[in-house]
């Protein structure tokens, strides 16, 4: 098998890059791939309390990066899906427990197993980011709609691209679309126009998430109008298919977003 | 990103002002982003702007109240793309 790789980013923290982890890997799995999340945030591992597996862990990335264990061994496999996994962060070791060649080779020999690889990218723009990214073929950066994480939105676009990682598009979640056509949130357009990047989905604002992260089921588990059927969406378009945007509030806004998809 | 900069440059705006807080949200990360995306200052970026009239009014008249400047990303590389118009000297 010869899998892909992507990593999630954003440089902002708390714009919701392990919730978009969570969900688009289970949503692919529902799909019927084969997918391992990695948590590359070491010493600050939540992808597997958001997936709802923090009791199952054994072993984590630094332990197969040490020899400790084999790959297989630190792997956890979801209460769900029976093929999707989980690769644990370490919780008591820092950045430095991984480099990025030993981030690369590990991706390298999951991909032979998986169709997908996700990886879960710590905040900031040190050695932790560039670890979570070696691996990756291509990145998704997470944003909302405020000016902190556009600004650093753009800044991480800057910074792939020097590393080689081209082309990254962009999730923008918690849209509010109340807030949008009050004019108290910038909206799609806006973002897209000043980023300068491919749109890759649009996650409305929605209370749910809170909900599932409390139990530990990623949202998309269940049906779900709003956030839930936004990161299906989002997994479809990886596999390569061409979904429509959702429609956030009414016909002329979604005219609108279709013209902007209609650029790239 | 034009009308970020021009007032980042000084320079009035000709549109309309809307007092939305996206449009100030949105002007304000305009101006933000040219500061980082070519990492020169404010203070830098004036007398970049004066410098670069002072030599274009050598050898032309140049409208300075029309003056444009903005930062583009595109596939590759970012691009400074300045407007000098220039005023008619027939009138």
């Amino acid at each position: 098998m010869a899998g892909k790789s992507l990593v999630i980013t954003s440089g902002k923290g708390g714009v919701g890059k392990t919730t978009t982890v969570a969900n688009i890997g289970t949503a692919l799995a529902m799909m019927d791939y084969k997918v391992c999340l990695i948590d590359a945030d070491i010493g600050l591992r939540n992808l597997d309390v958001v997936m709802g597996l923090e009791n199952r862990i054994v072993y984590d990335i630094v332990d197969v990066v040490e020899e400790n264990c084999r790959l297989e061994q630190a792997l956890i496999r979801d209460k769900r899906h029976k093929n999707l996994f989980l690769l644990p962060a370490a919780q008591t070791r820092d950045k430095t427990a991984v480099q990025p060649n030993q981030m690369e080779s590990l991706v390298e020999d999951l991909k032979k197993e998986m169709d997908y690889v996700v990886i879960d990218s710590p905040a900031g723009i040190e050695q932790g980011f560039k670890n979570a990214i070696a691996g990756a073929d291509f990145a998704l950066i997470v944003t909302t709609p405020e000016v902190s994480a556009v600004r650093d939105a753009d800044r991480i676009i800057g910074l792939l691209e020097a590393e080689g990682l081209r082309n990254p598009e962009v999730i923008i979640n918690r849209i509010n679309t109340d807030m949008v056509s009050r004019g108290d949130m910038m909206n799609i357009e806006d973002i897209i126009e000043i980023l300068a990047v491919k749109l890759k989905g649009i996650v409305p604002e929605d209370n749910i998430i809170i909900v599932s992260s409390n139990r530990g089921e990623p949202v998309v588990l269940k049906e779900n109008p709003k956030a839930g059927q936004a990161f299906k969406n989002i997994a479809r378009r990886i596999t390569g298919e061409e979904v429509n945007f959702i429609s956030l509030e009414d016909n002329s806004f979604f005219t609108k977003l279709k013209k902007i998809f209609s650029f790239s | 990103m034009t009308i970020g900069l021009l007032e980042f440059l000084g320079f009035k705006k000709k549109k309309k002002k809307d007092e939305s807080s996206k449009n100030v949200a949105k002007e304000r990360l305009q101006f933000i982003l040219v500061q980082d995306r070519i990492k020169l200052s404010p203070s830098e970026m004036e007398s970049l702007k004066k410098d670069l009239l002072k030599v274009m009014k050598k050898y032309v008249d140049v409208d300075d109240q029309e003056i444009e400047m903005e930062i583009n990303r595109e596939e590759q590389m970012m691009a400074m793309v300045a407007n000098f118009p220039l005023r008619r000297n027939n009138q």
